[in-house]
């Protein structure tokens, strides 16, 4: 069983440096966005606070991921769908879906980040804590979307509908983030965040064993 | 449902509402004589949870049985539910303001429930955009227990993390310290009893309903 993800992680990687349709559409919304931040922001010729570098940069990374992992399933086509359902398990498929997804995401996060720095102030303290923060969140993100996506491709509107179905079930992630990300531009101890990590890690289990049983009632059509 | 619980659901609330306007409470500092809303703003919730966990349960029956029953049972629970979830806020609403100053606090327990009814709002949304009526109760039955088990973070969890000016989060005191001694029981519980009687019963009738029509649709 392990072969098999492996071998289905390597397609999803190799379709995606194939044609690097995803990577590059949403590495340029990322940077346009960034981009504009920074022109609203140096016209005022202040320093950005922390509450608000961390809404913008959580803003940023959040559209960025719902858009890249919405083409996880809404853009396939109906052929490939009943290929891939004949040759795979429904766990192995959501299962590769969502590691695939969740590497996006972090390197989504992780660029994000840097262009950040770049352009607008780093008021970012504790580097490590930060990166084993993006890696939860990305994780977070990658298993509910997925699942959306998946529920989204069967339905007509479904770029609406991703939308609608994904805010609700995101904020509770999110929430957890920006309170650590605010504890981490603060410069506090890492102790006072841990309550907020475990939350995460409780969410991502949550989120993943909820898309490991739903998936296969979704894929059967 | 049974005609006896329909006599009782509205025999309690007849009591409840008698009782708890014109009942003795206790005298507490900020809240005076608006405690009362307690007999009306935590019964909604209660009564929304379980009906919304009446809807996952028939979502999951759904899932492990298909048929139209199931998923009309699902849908109209949750309907009724996110009924009891509006009126809920409303009156929280009402009491904010008189002892919070405002209707609108911003405090965690308020955004989180007002989210999770989001949540269920999306789930309405989601049945309305697909045709093929399976593949629709399909999808939503998943949906459903996707959305509950977001719920209950959202309502329960990270509202206690917060500071938040409810009772039993951030600190302060939960309700047993507010002298919830016998006085308020008496008419608490039974609250909590008849709302959930009232929401089911308007549930069953909701079923009933769209059953007929369905029937009627059908013969057309």
């Amino acid at each position: 069983m392990l072969s098999k993800l492996k071998i289905l992680l390597v397609k999803e990687f190799t379709l995606e440096l194939r044609r690097k349709s995803v990577i590059s559409g949403i590495a340029l919304y990322m940077l346009s966005l960034i981009f504009i931040v920074y022109l609203t922001f140096s016209l005022r010729r202040d320093t950005i606070n922390e509450a608000t570098w961390s809404s913008l940069f959580w803003l940023t990374v959040l559209f960025s991921v719902v858009n890249s992992v919405a083409k996880s399933f809404i853009g396939e086509k109906r052929g490939l769908a009943i290929y891939y359902y004949s040759i795979a398990s429904s766990h192995l498929i959501i299962i590769s879906k969502i590691l695939y997804n969740s590497v996006l995401c972090l390197v989504l996060s992780i660029a994000g980040f840097i262009l950040f720095q770049v352009f607008i102030d780093n008021p970012v303290q504790d580097y490590m804590y930060f990166l084993l923060l993006l890696l939860l969140t990305s994780v977070g993100f990658s298993g509910a979307l997925t699942l959306i996506s998946g529920i989204a491709s069967r339905a007509s509107n479904s770029n609406i509908l991703m939308a609608v179905l994904s805010f609700p079930v995101v904020i509770s992630i999110l929430l957890m983030a920006i309170r650590v990300t605010k504890n981490v531009l603060d410069g506090i101890d890492r102790a006072a965040s841990h309550d907020e990590l475990l939350n995460l890690v409780a969410i991502n289990g949550i989120v993943g064993t909820l898309a490991w049983l739903l998936f296969p009632y979704i894929w059967r059509s | 449902m049974k005609q006896w619980m329909k006599f009782l659901a509205v025999a309690i609330l007849l009591y409840v509402h008698t009782a708890g306007l014109l009942a003795d409470v206790p005298r507490l500092n900020i809240l005076n004589e608006t405690v009362r809303a307690l007999y009306f703003h935590v019964p909604m919730w209660f009564g929304m949870i379980f009906l919304f966990g009446m809807s996952l349960y028939f979502a999951i029956k759904y899932l492990a049985n298909p048929s139209v029953d199931n998923d009309r049972k699902s849908v109209e629970c949750a309907h009724v539910g996110m009924a009891f979830g509006f009126l809920g806020i409303l009156t929280g609403m009402l009491w904010a303001n008189y002892t919070w100053g405002s209707p609108w606090h911003g405090d965690p327990k308020q955004n989180g429930s007002a989210i999770a009814l989001l949540v269920y709002m999306a789930y309405f949304v989601l049945r309305g955009s697909v045709d093929n009526q399976e593949q629709r109760a399909r999808l939503s039955a998943v949906y459903n227990v996707f959305a509950f088990a977001a719920m209950i973070p959202l309502i329960f969890i990270i509202p206690r993390l917060q500071d938040s000016l409810h009772p039993g989060s951030g600190g302060n005191p939960g309700f047993n310290i507010y002298d919830l001694d016998n006085r308020m029981r008496y008419i608490f519980y039974p609250a909590v009893i008849g709302w959930i009687l009232i929401g089911v019963w308007i549930a069953s009738l909701r079923v009933r309903r769209k059953a007929l029509e369905e029937k009627i649709l059908d013969l057309e």
